[in-house]
């Protein structure tokens, strides 16, 4: 719980030092507190926390709400790693927010103590705690940009419909206690079978996954994401493409294996459809797309489809390689959206035409981009393709059990065509387009840079070395169950 | 590092290289290329030349190297590399061709850095895939190299319809590849969980000893047969591919047509038909008549071009339809005759679009109704571009022949495809014959317009690519058994575990494995579902 704690006065400090600091000295703030949540981050391989890594009721505290086992962990150590990213992306943002740049800070940092608290959230209350702060400081990341009136209309769509499906989701949970009477994850583990054919029940646990849904963007709970992809801060975006939706898989993970690990087995059909129907949505929306952030955004329902493919599978194949992919999608998003926040710094949207020239303008954030398409796109030698790989891999593996996954899988291959064609737009708009209007070099400062190198490298090292990575993987998943 | 390794590294980390070179060094960048590529030759007719006493590991396989930090050793997927008969030549051909690719491209006037880059890329990958003993390796450098083939044309090419041109052979090539990792998992879940690999030889082991179920057979197969046709331009899947290549630039042309092609049907022999015979067996009569429509159809869609590129690249598909009627055959002679063509059609590729890029680069323009009397003024652009026409048409002296006629003569020996045959004849060598003839008189002979009065021959070191190709054409024309006595053995090898469960079935008079839905339940385990991650 020490590392929880930690991000928390780091939130707190943050916000108090905001009131000695004078002005120019406010984009330090944002490097120390991404210094150190990476110094936090690296003792995450080295103090209790990797050892903890053993499993026993001894790593449970707080009467069993919080729990520091594999895929926690696993997870606690991509939060950081995306909120240091975000926050380095955030000080390069801190030009546009205008006022109150300081507590954009602290509220990432708060945002990701919530995604902390959900990777180890073992109970349902803990869940939803969780959940409402990571949700509500995002309503505010979401409207920052306060001038801006399409910040403002994002921020009021995230409002309105995240809490239609925090209801939902309270709803659900209060449905499931109503029901067996547990709050506890394991021991709701036990009865569950039980209530398996009890219709209160799984409407409890249908509501509790609509509520997830909108966290990952899952059809048909994805209507929020284009606009509020578009019209938040790009940090902010970034961080919602990164942190919110690993988030609602760690979850989902948690929820299905290990609340109702006997109730999910019957529900692969659901998945499947789920699953398949994401993909195309998030494929076929994106096509005719001209703002490279709402792209994204429905690119980012698409992988959310993809993902759901490893959930879907219901083996640790498919979790292990849901893992895998999320840490591949983590610095392809991350590359992109750094890219997109340093590109269309002077411009007021992101229109692919901003990227006209950007190969003469900055070759390095050029080929950044390129990379993260070309991954996102599931090409090799990049760490999309291994993670799509994986993924099919665990859904055909079930193909013979059940033909749907054989559909599945062919609809994530469709998806992938067609995902082609957009991906390869925006390297087209770098590279080949007739009108270059402006040409100046791009300005990037010494930690961006290091950042988006980061970014890159990680993509290269998941898509060609990935046996470290599916290891460590395959040993967290068994954490689940 | 063995030789097998170093050819396949060097043009890669050349790559990696260039990417550190300012861009301002075009001249550097042009250097870099062809003196890696030249090496890599060098390194490639080396190893073809030590390949007869070379040690064989025990499945046959030469020059073996693994690379240990590459892939994941959980999954099974280890980056080795080894030769054996049938992709030495391959490799061999591979670096010739990227040779004379690199030589090639000095008509590359802007970004020089990205295209050398992509051009080396494609290099490596080409030969790692081919290089490759475990299936996901051989994916994985196919994809890397098909994807510079995309960019290249979307940003090098030429001609008004190359958006069009880079979209469309980016979504067909895409399809066709994806279909076949879908074939080439499924086949490694065949295996299983507990020695589940992407090894090659050890898949051919297991397969020899587990025969893979019907039902299995059934899905897998067409999968893989038509994700690797789609590659390879099988007809009706071919339409991507001379519109593609007539938008390439010469050297991604080349190296597609010629060598990157070859992966599909290098896919069919090693892994597809040795790894399910019954299926084989019954969908080779149905590629045998689907090859007729490269030769023929195609072949009366290239006499009617009227662009020369359009025409070669039509010509190239038409060539693929020899290749796979001598795999549809499953006899000895069919098969080599294959490999042959697979190698000869590789040189004979990349010296058509080699030369037609000459063309191109001088007169602007590839229409043959404004090209004309050419020969007058390039005579050894159009002496070689002659020859080239003659290879085209099989004419005895040119590897072409070779391998076309051991294809006939293998197809002659299958009683069901004799139909097949004698119309596949008349197309290669009718057909074949008018549109490569044409193609000559109407760009080579004939009143030469006024305004190529000054059009300059090739200088000497621009003649050095169409020189190597040529004399690879001629050397192995006339020695065919260079490459017949390397590739015999492993056909052979392939051959019989395609018919040794047919005659086994037919033995046991178990219903034909055409009919025979899933009455074999001896089916690998597809694993336990929870212990399949490990």
């Amino acid at each position: 719980m020490s590392l929880e704690i930690s991000v928390v006065a780091l939130g707190l400090i943050v916000l108090l030092a905001d009131l000695w600091l004078p002005a120019e000295r406010k984009r330090m703030l944002g490097y120390s507190a991404a210094a150190a949540l990476l110094l936090l981050f690296l003792n995450t391989f080295t103090s209790h926390c990797s050892c903890s890594l053993a499993e026993g009721p001894d790593n449970m505290t707080s009467a069993g709400m919080f729990i520091q086992d594999g895929l926690a962990v696993f997870f606690k150590r991509f939060f950081l790693l995306a909120a240091v990213l975000v926050l380095v992306m955030a000080v390069e943002f801190s030009d546009r927010i205008g006022a109150g740049v300081s507590e954009y800070y602290s509220l990432i940092v708060f945002a990701l103590a919530g995604m902390l608290f959900a990777a180890s959230a073992n109970d349902f209350v803990m869940l939803f705690a969780a959940i409402e702060l990571i949700t509500i400081t995002f309503y505010v990341l979401t409207s920052f940009q306060r001038g801006r009136v399409r910040s403002l209309e994002a921020g009021v769509k995230y409002l309105i419909l995240g809490a239609l499906s925090s209801a939902f989701m309270v709803y659900g949970i209060a449905l499931i206690w109503g029901t067996t009477g547990k709050f506890n994850f394991q021991e709701l583990a036990q009865v569950a079978g039980k209530f398996a054919a009890n219709r209160v029940f799984l409407f409890g646990v249908v509501f509790f996954l609509v509520g997830l849904g909108f966290k990952i963007a899952a059809f048909p709970f994805q209507m929020w994401t284009p606009d509020v992809y578009e019209g938040a801060p790009t940090p902010t975006t970034a961080f919602l493409a990164v942190g919110s939706k690993a988030t609602g898989f760690v979850l989902l993970l948690r929820f299905l294996f290990t609340a109702i690990p006997d109730v999910a087995m019957h529900w692969n059909k659901l998945l499947i459809i789920v699953s398949g129907i994401t993909i195309l949505y998030g494929n076929l929306c994106a096509l005719p797309q001209r703002n490279l952030k709402r792209i994204l955004g429905y690119s980012s329902i698409a992988h959310a489809g993809y993902v759901l493919l490893g959930v879907a599978a219901l083996t640790t194949a498919g979790e292990s390689a849901v893992l895998y992919y999320l840490a591949g999608y983590l610095f392809t998003v991350l590359a992109a959206f750094a890219v997109i926040a340093l590109v269309m710094r002077h411009l007021n949207s992101e229109d692919l035409a901003g990227l006209a020239g950007l190969n003469q303008r900055s070759p390095l954030l050029a080929a950044t981009l390129t990379l993260a398409m070309v991954s996102l796109a599931g090409i090799p030698p990049l760490a999309g393709f291994f993670g799509k790989f994986l993924l099919l891999k665990a859904v055909i593996e079930q193909g013979p059990a059940n033909h749907g996954y054989y559909c599945l899988a062919f609809t994530a291959l469709a998806g992938v065509i067609i995902s082609l064609y957009y991906y390869f737009g925006v390297i087209r708009a770098i590279y080949w387009s007739k009108e270059t209007p402006d040409l100046s070099p791009i300005e990037i400062s010494k930690p961006m840079k290091m950042a988006v190198c980061f970014c890159m490298a990680g993509m290269f090292y998941l898509g060609l070395f990935p046996g470290a990575l599916i290891n460590y993987a395959a040993q967290v998943v068994k954490s689940l169950k | 590092m063995t030789t097998l390794t170093l050819i396949f590294a060097l043009p890669l980390l050349a790559a990696v290289l260039l990417a550190f070179i300012p861009r301002n060094f075009a001249v550097v960048m042009r250097l870099v290329a062809l003196v890696t590529t030249f090496i890599t030759m060098l390194l490639a007719v080396k190893m073809f030349w030590n390949f007869d006493c070379a040690a064989a590991d025990n499945d046959g396989y030469k020059f073996v190297a693994t690379i240990p930090w590459l892939g994941s050793h959980a999954l099974g997927i280890v980056c080795r590399l080894g030769v054996d008969g049938l992709n030495v030549g391959l490799v061999l051909m591979g670096a010739i061709v990227a040779f004379a690719a690199a030589c090639c491209s000095a008509e590359i006037k802007s970004r020089e850095k990205e295209f050398y880059i992509l051009l080396l890329v494609m290099t490596g990958g080409i030969l790692g895939a081919f290089a490759s003993l475990d299936l996901f390796f051989f994916y994985f450098f196919h994809e890397l190299a098909l994807v510079p083939t995309f960019i290249m044309i979307g940003v090098w090419g030429r001609g008004e319809k190359r958006n069009f041109a880079a979209f469309q052979i980016t979504l067909y090539l895409s399809i066709g590849a994806l279909l076949t990792l879908v074939g080439l998992i499924d086949l490694y879940l065949q295996v299983p969980a507990e020695i589940r690999t992407f090894d090659i030889p050890s898949l051919t082991r297991f397969f020899v000893e587990h025969p893979m179920a019907l039902a299995s057979q059934s899905f897998i197969f067409p999968l893989l047969l038509f994700g690797f046709g789609v590659l390879v331009s099988l007809w009706p899947f071919h339409s991507w591919a001379p519109l593609g290549y007539g938008s390439a630039p010469t050297a991604t042309a080349m190296l597609h047509a010629g060598v990157l092609k070859k992966f599909g049907l290098y896919g069919l022999l090693r892994v597809v038909i040795p790894f399910m015979p019954q299926s084989a067996q019954h969908w080779m009569p149905i590629l045998a008549w689907l090859s007729l429509g490269n030769i023929l159809y195609v072949g009366w869609v290239a006499m009617k071009q009227k662009n020369l590129n359009l025409l070669i690249g039509n010509s190239s598909v038409a060539h693929m339809g020899m290749i796979f009627l001598g795999i549809a055959t499953l006899n000895l002679v069919g098969v080599t005759g294959a490999v042959v063509i697979m190698i000869a059609h590789g040189f004979l590729a990349a010296l058509t679009f080699g030369l037609s890029g000459y063309i191109h680069s001088q007169t602007g323009t590839l229409e043959m109704s404004e090209l004309g009397g050419l020969a007058k003024k390039m005579r050894f652009v159009g002496v070689a571009f002659v020859m080239a026409a003659m290879a085209g048409c099989g004419l005895p002296g040119f590897l072409n022949f070779v391998g076309e006629a051991t294809v006939f003569f293998g197809a002659w020996a299958r009683p069901g495809l004799r139909l097949v045959t004698v119309l596949a004849v008349w197309g290669a060598l009718i057909v074949g014959a008018v549109y490569m003839l044409r193609a000559v008189r109407a760009t080579l002979h004939g009143p030469l317009p006024e305004k190529w009065g000054r059009l300059p021959d090739a200088v000497l070191w621009r003649k050095l690519p169409y020189a190597v190709l040529l004399a690879s054409l001629f050397l192995f024309g006339f020695a065919p058994k260079l490459l017949t006595d390397k590739i015999k053995p492993v056909t052979q090898q392939i051959v019989d575990m395609a018919n040794a469960q047919e005659i086994a079935t037919q033995a046991a008079t178990v219903p034909s494995p055409v009919t025979g839905v899933s009455t074999n339940g001896t089916k690998p385990a597809p694993g336990g579902v929870k212990e399949s991650g490990k």
